[in-house]
């Protein structure tokens, strides 16, 4: 692709009088005119004017600038890069839930509503939990709403000094954010030297203040944590509750539920397990289920059957309020249905054992050239502490950049926080053994780089439409928007 | 078993087994104690071919009901070009992750650089971030970005004319963040200025939500609003309907802070609640306080112009539970889907959609007055393409009869008062349509 | 005469009297790298020790200021709102924020130069 000639910004292929789309006219007169001048915009706003074909060329040629799982492997810890359906997409597009209004009559949306309660019913029994929402936009977006539950059932019973919420220094980044959003306060608790949560030091932290302790199984250094029920026995005992971060739900597939785990509350992201696409960033889609006993406290609106088949949007009064205006991302919804239907019972099971078998052969095949830090049988991710040679100088960045040129997605760098160099891999069950061998045969001949020749390592990449950019410009006087482009350009 | 999802043979298994050190998949789950295991495999159904799959939603499909929409309270048929889905299920940009790797990830960085640019153009505003979940979390975000930005002050105003689907978010959020909610009394359809005025002096307010077009269609004249909002030391949050920004005075030349709302109206099919979009825009003096993620550019070492996550040391991943919000995605696709769409339709386009709807409204609502038997509940107020009525019979008969008719005639209010909507998807005909149920239906009288 | 005392979190105070200059050693500027963004307080707001205060971000990090006194904000750098990169160039010159220090006895709890070097030495080697 010439970028000189097709790189331009949709703005700098303007021409003022070009149109790409035409709008159906009415024929019922003009009413504009009818509004006082002052309600109005001064000038029209700056939007591109642009023919259709050259809008079509312009995104389809930024397309190329793009990875994604159709182009190649993602080795991405914690992000659960499977491979995205076809027919998912289909049916997310069906034109029979397309045009339908989010406040049409339950009445003429019940195949919507089908849809929407066999996806909770599904993922509740997949949960081993009591009900599902399916109304949280993303994961981040579950974990506060699941959140939410505890603090309504802990106030339901009055006990309002419950505000500390434990989290291992493990975490994902977004447990502690979610719960200070939620209005709770975060206490890590540390793990030990194998990567698993410290029971002596967790049990010295439970107290009548702890609200609950989060937890995700297998923990983000991909490591079951087998004591699991027995701090669930410890939470419970000093009245807090056990909530499941789904972000590594994919490994535990027909092995093992959180809620036979001890789980009380959970979320799971239906972008990682469920194979719905990350789309560059969303949208996602982060149920939240709970134990028998919480239903009430799922939030507003609610799906349910009715005993005479139908189904029906309620409301309940112990609901902890609404954290959507509709019932979520019902396209992503139909995708994650899709996907489980597609699967079947046998099928989830199958790709939870090939998601961690695919995980254990590249830790097995890396783990002479790469620093193991806990070894022990991982589940559908593990951690490199770096290179095993430290002498070289070449960084976790500097592979993560050097696989770009392998024609790899970077592995994820720098997470979790319990060791320097983490580099966490997560190969997901839908690569096949010769794309792993393939991505095996990089990482060694970059660890070989490394000690030949370290510098070009650290200068990677160098194959990439764009190399290197200027994070601190970029952050020292942020360029956000075409006229500030045209602003700097004078 | 063998799935067309899963590339494994059973030669591949047993060599890979053999590098593990195992005999089977199940020896790598030891560590999983067995009083903890599933035993029986989950109670759900065995696989589906592909063409079962689709014939279960076609049969899931023909359970709903199409109906010519006359609802609108925030979301609105729209047309989509046919251009957006082929772009959109390009499977570079659909199966792509979060562009933390800038050197592979121009295509998503771009399109997300040309929605925020887009948006800063319709609301007026200096900066707009990558989106967030709908409209709705977006207002709720702007109330805590207004708490975070104002440092001490932990009291919101709402407007009482705000969507309320909205304010049940915005509550929800409130509650659990500790932000005390005030509602601001409404006087004849629109938001009170003596009374903002009167809260504004009685405590120490963050923020102040005002809605445009408000719940019930009306363009409220935000004359001096903003002058008593910044004279108190709290932020201007302006819920806006995009697609009306085409036209409406924007939340820039009314001195707003903040605009938030959901990007639906922008050509998003309606699709049963979503995906859609939450917009969040500020101004420059606010950026660092913004929640979510921000592109911007800059240069590669060849000189060559790029674009990255910027500003990313205010996010959850760093911040942990001192960032702004606990925001971790955006909606990536429907902002490359809001980009396409104004790409199409430039100023002049998305202004026909405006005028159009409004068009449609006016029209349907002079002649639904004209039958006597509804009126207007705020004759004297603009509105743009979503009118209340107050009729002279039960709701809930008008909406029974029309979906007979293959009509959804609006969103119920009340007993007598219902929300109704035009866009340019409904045909004079259409609208005539529902003219004459109105005129010759005998609805019992209230 | 001043006196310069250290945190065991890096920050610096300044002391002349009971006026303090708080900023981040060189030790810390050097592990932050590019210093971007420096989220200050205003005048007039109270600190706390061992409570946080601000944050100065890099790139890709950001790392919270805890002050080492309590006391009020009597100044903030305000050249550090258009120029951070100040802090890199030179983290004594340019201190964070000036704080009128309400406690002195706080001060003994700090380390002097010749310790928090010798602390320094101890992290670099973890």
């Amino acid at each position: 692709m010439n970028k000189e000639y097709y790189g331009k910004l949709i703005y700098e292929l303007s021409r003022p009088g070009r149109k790409g789309a035409d709008i159906p006219s009415n024929g019922c007169g003009e009413s504009i005119s009818s509004i006082p001048a002052s309600l109005l915009r001064a000038e029209e706003p700056e939007l591109p004017q642009v023919d259709e074909p050259t809008v079509v060329r312009h995104y389809t040629n930024m397309s190329n600038n793009n990875f994604g799982v159709d182009t190649g492997f993602y080795p991405l810890g914690s992000c659960t890069m499977k491979y995205n359906p076809k027919i998912n997409e289909e049916m997310a597009a069906h034109p029979a839930f397309a045009s339908l209004h989010p406040a049409a009559p339950a009445s003429t949306v019940q195949g919507a509503l089908e849809a929407y309660w066999t996806l909770q019913e599904a993922l509740a029994e997949i949960g081993g939990m009591a009900a599902f929402t399916l109304n949280p936009f993303a994961g981040a977006h579950g974990e506060l709403t699941g959140l939410m539950v505890i603090r309504a059932y802990h106030d339901s019973r009055g006990d309002d000094k419950r505000t500390k919420v434990i989290v291992p220094d493990s975490a994902h980044g977004t447990n502690p954010a979610s719960a200070a959003v939620a209005g709770l306060k975060v206490v890590e608790v540390k793990s030990l030297p194998d990567g698993t949560v410290d029971v002596d030091a967790l049990a010295a932290l439970l107290d009548d203040t702890v609200a609950a302790v989060m937890m995700t199984n297998p923990n983000t250094a991909g490591l079951f944590e087998s004591n699991v029920a027995k701090i669930a026995d410890m939470v419970h005992a000093a009245g807090g509750l056990m909530y499941y971060d789904g972000a590594n739900l994919n490994p535990m597939l027909g092995i093992a539920r959180p809620g036979d785990m001890g789980f009380d509350v959970m979320h799971i992201n239906l972008h990682k397990t469920f194979s719905t696409p990350h789309g560059g960033g969303g949208p996602g889609s982060g149920p939240v289920g709970v134990r028998a006993g919480l239903e009430q406290f799922l939030p507003n609106p609610k799906v349910v059957k009715l005993d005479d088949g139908t189904f029906d949007i309620v409301s309940g009064d112990e609901a902890l309020g609404s954290i959507s205006a509709t019932l979520g991302n019902f396209g992503v919804q139909l995708r994650a249905l899709s996907y489980i239907l597609s699967l079947g019972k046998e099928g989830l099971a199958e790709a939870g054992k090939l998601a961690t078998l695919n995980a254990n052969y590249i830790k097995e095949s890396l783990r002479d050239l790469y620093k193991l830090p806990i070894d022990r049988v991982c589940k559908h991710e593990f951690v490199f502490d770096g290179l095993a040679d430290k002498s070289t100088g070449v960084t976790t960045l500097n592979v993560a950049k050097r696989l770009l040129d392998y024609g790899f997605h970077a592995p994820t760098i720098y997470f979790p926080l319990l060791f320097h160099e983490s580099l966490m891999i997560e190969p997901t069950e839908t690569e096949s053994k010769e794309t792993l061998d393939s991505f095996i045969d990089a990482m060694r001949a970059i660890a070989k780089e490394a000690a030949e020749n370290p510098e070009m390592v650290k200068n990677a990449p160098h194959t990439t439409p764009v190399r290197r950019p200027d994070d601190t410009a970029a952050a020292l006087n942020p360029v956000v928007k075409w006229n500030d482009l045209k602003a700097q350009a004078k | 078993m063998a799935h067309r999802y899963f590339p494994h043979t059973q030669a591949d298994i047993d060599a890979m087994l053999e590098r593990c050190g195992v005999t089977s998949p199940e020896q790598l789950y030891d560590d999983v104690p067995q009083e903890l295991r599933l035993k029986n495999g989950y109670a759900l159904p065995s696989a589906l071919t592909e063409k079962e799959v689709r014939d279960y939603f076609n049969s899931l499909g023909a359970k709903n009901t199409p109906l010519t929409c006359f609802a609108g309270g925030g979301f609105y048929h729209r047309y989509t070009p046919s251009v957006i889905p082929a772009i959109l299920s390009r499977s570079e940009f659909l199966t792509s992750y979060t562009p933390y790797q800038p050197e592979i990830s121009q295509g998503t960085l771009q399109y997300i650089f040309e929605y925020q640019s887009m948006m800063t153009e319709l609301t007026g505003l200096d900066v707009s971030n990558a989106s967030m979940y709908d409209g709705a979390t977006a207002t709720a975000e702007a109330m805590m970005m207004s708490v975070a930005a104002t440092r001490k002050r932990d009291t919101v105003l709402v407007s009482s004319t705000l969507n309320p689907k909205v304010l049940d978010v915005v509550k929800t959020y409130a509650r659990y963040h500790r932000i005390n909610l005030e509602m601001i009394e409404s006087e004849g359809g629109v938001t009170s200025l003596g009374d903002m005025k009167g809260k504004l002096a009685a405590s120490k307010v963050a923020g102040v939500i005002l809605p445009q077009p408000n719940y019930f269609g009306i363009i409220e004249d935000l004359t001096g609003f903003a002058e008593a909002i910044h004279e108190a030391g709290a932020l201007m949050i302006m819920n806006c309907i995009p697609a009306d920004l085409a036209v409406l005075r924007t939340p820039g030349e009314w001195g707003a802070d903040i605009a938030a709302g959901d990007a639906q109206s922008l050509g998003m099919p309606l699709a049963y609640g979503g995906p859609y979009l939450g917009f969040l825009c500020c101004t420059k003096a606010l950026i660092r306080k913004m929640p979510g993620r921000i592109v911007g550019a800059t240069e590669d070492i060849n000189g060559n112009r790029t674009f990255v996550l910027t500003l990313q040391a205010r996010e959850q991943h760093i911040r942990r539970d001192k960032a702004t919000s606990n925001i971790c995605s955006n909606q990536g696709l429907m902002a490359l889907h809001t980009a396409v769409y104004l790409s199409l339709l430039g100023p002049k386009g998305l202004r026909e959609v405006c005028t159009a709807s409004a068009d449609g409204a006016h029209y349907l609502a002079d002649r639904l007055q004209a039958t006597g038997k509804m009126q207007l509940k705020y004759p004297d107020k603009p509105f743009l393409n979503e009118f209340l009525m107050v009729c002279r019979f039960n709701v809930e008969d008008l909406l029974r009869v029309c979906i007979e008719n293959e009509i959804l005639a609006g969103i119920k209010v009340s007993d007598n008062e219902i929300l109704i909507a035009v866009t340019e998807m409904q045909s004079r005909k259409d609208i005539d349509r529902l003219i004459d149920i109105v005129s010759t239906t005998n609805f019992p009288q209230l | 005469m001043s006196k310069t005392y250290y945190s065991n979190t890096h920050e610096y105070a300044v002391v002349d009297g009971d006026i303090a200059l708080i900023g981040i050693s060189d030790f810390a500027q050097k592990a932050l790298g590019n210093v971007v963004y420096v989220d200050m307080p205003e005048v007039g707001d109270e600190v706390e020790a061992g409570e946080d205060f601000g944050a100065v971000e890099s790139v890709k990090a950001a790392s919270d200021l805890i002050s080492p006194v309590t006391g009020e904000v009597i100044e903030i750098n305000e050249k550090l709102e258009d120029n951070p990169r100040l802090v890199n160039e030179d983290c004594m010159a340019n201190w964070i924020i000036k704080v009128k220090i309400s406690d002195p006895s706080q001060l003994d709890a700090l380390m002097d130069e010749e310790a928090y070097k010798t602390f320094c030495e101890n992290e670099s080697a973890h």
